[in-house]
C-alpha cells in the first residue's frame, strides 16, 4: 500500500516482503516503540535491508546499522520508508 | 589504599558480562538475550595489591530511563560515582553501540571505552582505529577480546593506572552537547524533543564513523547471514528447531543425564543407604533414629539428588545454545506461535527451562520486555512437566497402563503444554488485558560461546536445585517422616493413625468426584506441594511398600499390589492429571514471590492452578466414567 506524501510514493516497512530489498527510513509514526526504535538506530535517513520473515510472515528481520533486528509487522507498520536502488 | 570501583556499562550482546565473568569469576547469569541482567552484579578482584570492585550494570541500548534497567544504570553512575566507568562497545557493531557512548559523554561522565570483540570485527574485515576515536572524543580507548586472558590482564592494568578525572570531552563533543541542549529551549512536545535529540546523536555518530572505521574490506554476506538462511528462514526453521530441541532432550534424558542419574541413584539409594543401614545397626542407635535417617532423610534427599545430573545437563545445553546466539533465532521463529498463545517469542526460553525445573524458568522470565509477558510466563510455567513430576508420571503409567506407558507419559506432557497455552490466552484477555506487550529483538551474530560463562550460568541456574535438596527437601523428609510416624499421643506404628493420615483424610472429600478420595492420595497431594518428588515417596511409605525399588518397572510391580486396591486405571489417570497441573511446589511459590514481589500473586498461582487441575481431573474422571471406563 503506497502512501503519497509530498508528491512522493512511500511505503510502510511491513509491506516489503521481498527479501534483500533495501529501503531508506523517511519517518516514524508515533507509537510506544518509537523512541526505542530510534535509539536503536532507526532514524530518518537510515538505510535498512529486509532480511527475512519468521514462519507465517511475522515478525520480520531487518539489517540496520550493521546489526540484525527482529520486529513485528504491527510495529513495522509505523515506519515509513522509500525504496532505494543499489 | 581504598578499593577501586569499576562499573561496566554497554549494550546487550557486547560481551560485557563475559568480561565481568573473566574479571571476577563470580557466578553471574548472562546470555545472548537482550537485557538478562536486571539486578546489578558485583564482583571483586585483586590486581597488584589493589582491591577492585566491579559492578556489571544491566546491558542497555540507551540511558533515557525508559525502562527499569536504564534507570538502574543512570542512577548508579550519577549517584555512586564509580572511579572508572567502562563503556563496553562491540567493535563489529560500533554504530549503534556508540549511541550509549554519546549519551554518557553528554552527561560529562569520563568513560573508558573498551572496543570488545576485536577478533570478530577483524574477521569481518572491519578496520577500526582506536587512537583516532580516542583523539576525537578525548576519552581513553582500549581494544580487547573479552574471553582472552591477556585482554583481561591488560584491562586490570589500565584500571589501576588510569585516573579518569584527567580526561575531558573534546571541543568536538562539546559542540554536539550544545546542539542537544539547545533543543530543550525549543517549543516542541517532549516526544518531539527526544526524537530530535536521538537524530542529532546519530548525526554525530555518522560524523565519527567514517573517520575511525574502514568498511572497505567487509564482505557483503556475513557468516551469520549464511547460517541464518538455513536456521531462521521460513518453514525449514521449525523442523530444525524441533530436531535441536529433541537432541537436547535426548542428551538430557537418555545419553548423559539419565545414565549419571541412574548411577547416583545406585550410589546413594543403594550402596550408601545400605552401608548406613548396616552401620547404624551395628552401632545400635535407637530404632526411631535409624528409621528417620534411612527411610526419611537418605530416601528423601537421595531421590532429589538423583535429578541433579538431569537438571544440570539440560541447563548446560540451553546455556550453550543461548551463548551461540541461536536462542534469539528460536524466539524469532517461535514468535508467530507464541504470540497466538498470548505470549512472546522471547518467552520460549523460560518455557523450555520449565521442563527441567520451574524455579529457574520463573526467574528466566525477567528477560522478557513487558510486565505482561513476564507475569503470564511466570503464571503458566508451573503447568509444565518438570523433572520432579516426570517420575510420578512414569511410575503411575507403568503401574496402570503397562502396555501404553510412554504414550500416557507423553500425553501428560501434552496436557501440560495445552493447559499452559490455554491459560496464557485466558490471562491475556482477562487479568492482563490492559497491559501492553512488545517485541523487539536483536539477532546477535553467531558466536562460539565463552565456556567459562556457560559453566557459570549452568551452575547459577542449577545450584538452586542442590540448595533445595539440602534445605527444604531435608527438612520436609524429616517432617513427613515425623508426621507419618507420630500422632498427638506419641509414636504410632499404624500409619492410618498418623498426623499425615489425618491431614490427608481432611482434604480427601475434595477428590470424591475426581475418583481418588482416599487419605493416602490426600496425603500425597499435600506433600507434593512441598516437593513433587515427595508424591511417590509418600505413597511408598503410606502403602507400606518396603524398599521401594529404584527401577520404575520393578517399583511398579511392587506398588501395583497395594495401589491397585485404591486406584482404578481411570482414577489413576485423573490423579496423574491433577498432579501434573496443581499448585507449584513451595520452592517455585517462593520464587514467584521473589520475582513478582507480591504475596497476592503467590496466592493466585496456588489457587488458580489447583482449581484448573481440579476441574480438568474432574472432566477426565467424569467423562471417562460416562464412557464406561
Amino acid at each position: 500500500m503506497a502512501i503519497v506524501k509530498g508528491g512522493k510514493n512511500y511505503l510502510t516497512l511491513n509491506t516489503i516482503k521481498t527479501h534483500g530489498t533495501k529501503v531508506k527510513i523517511i519517518s516514524l509514526e508515533h507509537s510506544d516503540l518509537k523512541e526505542r526504535l530510534m535509539s536503536m538506530g532507526l532514524v530518518p535517513g537510515t538505510k535498512i535491508e529486509v532480511l527475512r520473515s519468521a514462519p507465517m510472515g511475522d515478525p520480520m528481520a531487518i539489517k540496520v546499522r550493521s546489526y540484525n533486528l527482529a520486529l513485528r509487522l504491527k510495529d513495522a507498520k509505523n515506519i515509513l520508508v522509500e525504496k532505494i536502488e543499489e | 589504599m581504598t578499593t577501586l570501583s569499576v562499573a561496566l556499562t554497554g549494550n546487550p550482546n557486547t560481551g560485557k558480562s563475559t568480561i565481568f565473568n573473566e574479571l571476577t569469576g563470580v557466578r553471574q547469569k548472562i546470555g545472548n538475550w537482550p537485557g538478562v541482567t536486571v539486578d546489578k552484579k558485583m564482583g571483586y578482584v585483586r590486581h597488584k595489591d589493589r582491591a577492585i570492585s566491579v559492578v556489571d550494570l544491566p546491558g542497555t541500548y540507551s540511558i533515557t530511563a525508559r525502562s527499569p534497567e536504564e534507570q538502574i544504570v543512570i542512577d548508579y553512575l550519577l549517584q555512586e560515582h564509580p572511579d572508572i566507568v567502562v563503556d563496553v562497545v562491540d567493535a563489529s557493531n560500533i554504530e549503534r553501540n556508540l549511541f550509549l557512548t554519546v549519551q554518557l559523554l553528554e552527561k560529562r561522565i569520563p568513560i573508558l571505552i573498551v572496543l570488545n570483540m576485536m577478533d570478530e570485527a577483524n574477521r569481518r574485515g572491519i578496520k577500526l582505529s582506536s587512537n583516532k576515536l580516542s583523539r576525537l572524543i578525548g576519552m581513553p580507548v582500549v581494544e580487547t577480546v573479552g574471553r582472552k586472558s591477556n585482554s583481561i590482564k591488560k584491562l586490570l592494568g589500565i584500571f589501576t593506572t588510569t585516573v579518569m578525572s584527567n580526561y575531558h570531552n573534546t571541543d568536538f563533543v562539546e559542540e554536539h552537547i550544545q546542539k542537544v541542549e539547545a533543543i530543550d529551549a525549543m517549543a516542541l512536545t517532549d516526544e518531539e524533543k527526544e526524537a530530535k535529540k536521538i537524530e542529532l546523536r546519530y548525526a554525530f555518530i555518522d560524523e565519527i564513523i567514517p573517520q575511525i572505521v574502514d568498511f572497505s574490506g567487509v564482505a557483503s554476506v556475513t557468516t551469520t547471514e549464511k547460517i541464518d538462511r538455513v536456521l531462521a528462514n521460513g518453514f525449514l526453521a521449525l523442523p530444525i528447531l524441533l530436531l535441536l530441541l529433541y537432541s537436547v532432550f535426548e542428551l538430557t534424558f537418555t545419553w548423559i543425564g539419565q545414565p549419571v542419574a541412574d548411577f547416583l541413584d545406585f550410589a546413594i539409594n543403594g550402596w550408601f543407604s545400605s552401608q548406613v543401614d548396616i552401620f547404624l545397626g551395628n552401632v545400635g542407635v535407637a530404632p526411631w533414629l535409624h528409621s528417620l535417617i534411612v527411610n526419611g532423610i537418605i530416601a528423601g534427599v537421595g531421590s532429589v539428588l538423583t535429578f541433579v545430573p538431569l537438571i544440570f545437563t539440560l541447563f548446560f545445553c540451553l546455556s550453550f545454545l543461548d551463548g551461540t546466539g541461536y536462542m534469539a533465532r528460536v524466539a524469532f521463529i517461535m514468535d508467530p506461535i507464541m504470540r497466538r498463545a498470548g505470549l512472546t517469542g522471547k518467552g520460549i526460553m523460560p518455557l523450555i527451562m520449565g521442563f527441567g525445573c520451574g524455579v529457574p524458568a520463573i526467574m528466566g522470565a525477567r528477560a522478557l520486555d513487558s510486565e505482561k509477558d513476564r507475569m503470564i510466563s511466570i503464571l503458566v510455567t508451573p503447568f509444565l512437566t518438570c523433572g520432579a513430576k516426570l517420575p510420578i508420571m512414569a511410575l503411575f503409567a507403568a503401574i496402570f497402563f503397562p502396555n501404553n506407558a510412554s504414550n500416557v507419559v507423553f500425553s501428560m506432557y501434552i496436557i501440560g503444554i495445552v493447559v499452559a497455552i490455554l491459560m496464557a490466552k485466558v490471562l491475556n484477555v482477562t487479568t492482563f488485558k490492559d497491559k501492553k506487550a512488545t517485541f523487539l529483538l536483536e539477532l546477535p551474530p553467531y558466536r562460539f560461546p565463552d565456556m567459562k560463562t556457560v559453566f557459570l550460568e549452568t551452575w547459577d541456574k542449577g545450584k538452586g536445585y542442590l540448595v533445595k535438596a539440602g534445605t527444604i527437601i531435608f527438612a520436609m523428609s524429616v517432617l513427613i517422616w515425623l508426621m507419618s510416624n507420630y500422632n498427638l499421643h506419641g509414636s504410632t506404628d499404624e500409619m492410618s493413625q498418623s498426623f499425615l493420615a489425618f491431614l490427608g483424610a481432611t482434604i480427601a472429600p475434595f477428590f470424591t468426584w475426581l475418583g481418588f478420595p482416599t487419605w493416602e492420595a490426600g496425603a500425597a497431594v499435600i506433600t507434593g506441594i512441598v516437593a513433587k518428588e515427595a508424591v511417590i515417596s509418600t505413597m511408598g511409605i503410606l502403602y507400606n511398600v518396603t524398599n521401594l525399588s529404584d527401577d520404575t518397572i520393578a517399583a511398579a510391580h511392587q506398588m501395583l499390589l497395594s495401589l491397585g486396591g485404591s486406584f482404578t486405571a481411570l482414577s489413576a489417570l485423573s490423579f496423574m492429571v491433577f498432579t501434573q497441573l496443581y499448585s507449584p511446589c513451595v520452592t517455585a511459590l517462593g520464587t514467584i514471590k521473589k520475582e513478582t514481589g507480591k504475596w497476592k500473586w503467590v496466592a493466585f498461582a496456588f489457587s488458580y492452578t489447583t482449581f484448573v487441575a481440579w476441574f480438568i481431573s474432574l472432566l477426565v474422571y467424569q467423562v471417562g466414567s460416562l464412557l464406561g471406563y
